[in-house]
């Protein structure tokens, strides 16, 4: 059970969705800025932008975000839910560009510290091509899930143990998008 | 200076303000948070607010928040400065309330990690009176600024060491909020 009182079942509003229920006046900023870090227009595709929201949660141990960006990302990636594994148990030797590998390493460093971003980190991205944009992006989606991580676990709220329970959202995602969250 | 080209005169748009600038598109559902948060109507004071985003930055260390946030504080307190000073040196010596110190060790959870929030915590701050929306927004508050400090820091902005600047940009804030500030 949450820490507080959120006005609705728990079993139904789990993890982050029972928080944006209850505060719609920060949820609403909340997704839009997960809206146009994860599905607006991006070099990126959505399914890299969703490794990267998976990773930083896995690394934050928070289970809720974990499964959802885990399932969010498989479902959008050729290579799915076993790519998804490798990147969460190996990043060195998953098999994903070169490019991805270098961010995911400064997602990695963010996750830790913003101090932790070192300026070879940054070179080594670019050498592989990457952008400002993608390195700015890569940056805040690793903050932006360092706080919706504590939201979720700081709460104490409830996340689901069976992983096939995560596609359901995921479908309504890659198609709906974040938005209508609020309103389900 | 900054690891990207943020297209901006750093010295004139230091910390937040290059990114902000850089990005509009992330920028402007992160303004909105910070306004609601920091600024909305909510039953904990602005005050004692910035004092929690403060506590955060400065045990995150990330010098450009710390020092903005401090400023804002101090501004709003009646205690001003050495209040916020005793705060960042040692939380359970500092004259506050023994709700908002139960509070602000709640937020010190937070910067550790979301698990890292406990019973006992939630238990202690409401036990000294603290609301379910209170213990909502000190946990939100701290997981945002777990995310600015490291999307500030991550980029390698640049934090200017005059307390001045900092001084100036509190009062523009509590004169005309954080819309009007950070992005002009």
């Amino acid at each position: 059970m949450a820490h507080i009182d959120l006005g609705q079942d728990e079993q139904v509003y789990l993890g982050i969705h029972g928080l944006i229920r209850y505060r719609p006046e920060t949820g609403r900023p909340l997704l839009a800025l997960n809206e146009a870090l994860l599905r607006g227009p991006h070099p990126l595709t959505p399914g890299e932008r969703e490794l990267i929201a998976a990773y930083v949660s896995g690394r934050n141990e928070c289970r809720f975000c974990q499964g959802a960006h885990s399932a969010f990302a498989a479902v959008q990636l050729d290579e799915g839910m076993a790519l998804v594994d490798q990147v969460h148990a190996d990043l060195d030797s998953a098999p994903i560009s070169a490019k991805l590998r270098a961010l995911l390493h400064i997602a990695g460093a963010v996750q830790h510290s913003g101090r932790s971003v070192t300026p070879e980190l940054v070179e080594a991205a670019r050498a592989e091509g990457a952008t400002d944009v993608e390195i700015h992006d890569t940056v805040l989606i690793a903050a932006a899930y360092c706080m919706f991580n504590r939201y979720v676990d700081g709460l104490g709220t409830l996340a689901p143990d069976d992983q096939e329970w995560y596609l359901g959202p995921a479908g309504r995602v890659a198609t709906h998008g974040y938005l209508p969250v609020l309103d389900r | 200076m900054a690891h990207i080209d943020l297209g901006v005169d750093e010295n004139e748009f230091p910390g937040v303000r290059g990114p902000m600038k850089y990005r509009p598109v992330t920028g402007k559902p992160m303004m909105e948070l910070a306004e609601t948060l920091l600024r909305g109507p909510l039953s904990l004071s602005t005050a004692d607010r910035e004092l929690i985003a403060a506590y955060v930055s400065g045990r995150n260390e990330c010098t450009y928040c710390c020092s903005a946030h401090s400023a804002l504080a101090a501004a709003l307190l009646d205690e001003g400065m050495p209040l916020v000073d005793q705060v960042r040196a040692d939380l359970d010596s500092a004259p506050v309330s023994a709700k908002l110190r139960a509070l602000l060790h709640i937020a010190g959870a937070v910067q550790v990690s979301g698990r890292e929030v406990t019973p006992e915590l939630v238990a202690t701050a409401r036990a000294e009176g603290a609301t379910d929306e209170e213990l909502h927004d000190t946990v939100l508050i701290a997981a945002a600024f777990c995310m600015v400090n490291r999307y500030v820091d991550g980029l390698g902005t640049f934090a200017p060491s005059d307390p001045s600047y900092y001084e100036e940009t509190a009062r523009r804030v509590v004169s005309v909020g954080y819309r009007n500030t950070v992005s002009t």
